[in-house]
């Protein structure tokens, strides 16, 4: 193990109005949806007109948080970018393809096909700053984010980079949402964020966003919080989720937790792998925050964005609260993720 | 043809998503490229292909595009004068 790996600059794009660093979720929207967007920011005050007209939402939001996690980090350029993502940018693959199919193959433009790949997000981020060191895209399902999370912290605590931007990304589109909704992974009854546990329902309220976030491996005033560890899985039982976190645990020498962040989404099929956690770390305080964002295969980067806000300002926003546990000082966040029963992921935050 | 010049310029703001232009902000003989509308490459390939999708007309030279897409007027007379359909 070489250096430590310090969150020093972060910036959220979710479906709340979260890409203000100086407010911590004071302003709930309660949605009642089976799909939520993301809140823009006013792209116009980051990206030059001339660029962003052939930039759809993904590659806006991530050249934003990236600015903005920058700026929180009061840095001007990064060695390295990685971003995570598990479906790219759709909405410009989707013009693409329907394109093919509407032309018959012919009559193809340029643009949607140059701006549909999964890396357009962290390529335009390069441009945008002229970051001319590693850029790299991860791309696997749920545990999108966390892989490149793996991948900085490595270079990080072996000192090949100082600081890195990292994010999580995903766009909605509409025949992404046509699609999810026909397979039932969307949810077919509208429902209230703040009960969507409740729901009973198979599938999830689908969501966006982008959470950019800078890795460093020294500590600054800016700093929210040390991320010590991260493990993936790409399978895991329901019944080994718990014995796995105690061994998580054990690995990295901590013997208790003082708060579990869980990304349950209300999918009635699959929140019980969230049960034995839940169960076995009952006297923890428990957050949640697919309510607040909807699901998405990077969605488990707003649980790091929680985290270490959590472990900043020693405080936790009522409508993440998932049980009754009122812990007042915080120094250890405990991340579990998984999107229907595949690429489970374990985080653990500490305070720095 | 000042109906081909308006569709002309809708399709020119629609497909190449000019977000702050309106179809009455261009002027028929405002240049499109360079200092006037500031179209790059990318844009020239768009225009070319919307030029065969649908007009009917294949440019196999890129210099010939050059005059040709100088304005909407420059567009607009070509147009009317080689489309096939």
């Amino acid at each position: 193990m070489g250096s430590k790996v310090y969150i020093n600059g972060i910036c959220a794009i979710s479906a709340q109005k979260t890409f203000d660093n100086t407010t911590f979720l004071e302003e709930i929207e309660l949605y009642n949806d089976t799909v939520i967007n993301a809140i823009d920011p006013n792209y116009k005050e980051f990206i030059p007109p001339a660029s962003a007209r052939r930039m759809a939402k993904g590659i806006k939001m991530g050249i934003v948080a990236s600015k903005l996690a920058l700026k929180d980090a009061t840095l001007d350029n990064i060695d390295a970018i990685i971003t995570g993502t598990g479906l790219g940018c759709v909405r410009d693959s989707e013009k693409f393809v329907s394109a093919i199919i509407d032309h018959d193959e012919q009559f193809l433009t340029p643009t949607s096909f140059i701006q549909s790949t999964h890396n357009t997000v962290a390529g335009q981020i390069a441009l945008e700053l002229q970051c001319k060191g590693y850029n790299f895209t991860y791309v696997h399902g749920s545990n999108s984010f966390e892989s490149a999370v793996l991948d900085a912290k490595l270079q990080l605590e072996h000192d090949e980079a100082r600081h890195i931007l990292i994010g999580g990304v995903d766009e909605l589109a509409p025949h992404t949402i046509k699609i999810h909704r026909l397979i039932g992974h969307i949810k077919a009854e509208s429902v209230t964020a703040n009960t969507v546990l409740n729901s009973n329902s198979k599938g999830a309220v689908f969501g966006e966003g982008g959470n950019f976030f800078v890795l460093s491996n020294e500590q600054a005033a800016s700093s929210y919080a040390e991320v010590q560890a991260v493990k993936l899985f790409n399978t895991l039982n329901k019944s080994s989720v718990y014995t796995q976190a105690i061994e998580f645990l054990k690995e990295n020498k901590i013997d208790h937790i003082d708060a579990l962040i869980l990304g349950c989404n209300g999918d009635v099929e699959y929140d019980s792998y969230y049960e034995g956690l839940r169960d076995g770390f009952s006297n923890v305080q428990q957050l949640y925050y697919k309510q607040l964002t909807g699901e998405f295969y990077t969605a488990s980067s707003f649980a790091y964005w929680l985290g270490a806000k959590v472990l900043k300002t020693q405080s936790i926003p009522n409508v993440v609260k998932l049980n009754s546990v009122d812990k007042k000082s915080m120094d250890s966040v405990l991340i579990y993720n998984q999107y229907r029963g595949e690429n489970h992921s374990f985080t653990l935050l500490r305070k720095c | 043809m000042e109906e081909l010049k308006q569709e002309l310029k809708a399709k020119i703001v629609e497909q190449l998503n000019l977000e702050d232009v309106a179809v009455e902000d261009i002027a028929n003989d405002d240049m499109l490229f360079g200092d006037g509308l500031g179209l790059d490459s990318i844009d020239a390939l768009e225009l070319i292909v919307m030029l065969d999708r649908d007009y009917g007309i294949k440019l196999t030279d890129p210099k010939q595009g050059r005059a040709i897409f100088e304005s909407v007027d420059t567009m607009a007379a070509y147009i009317s004068e080689h489309k096939t359909k």
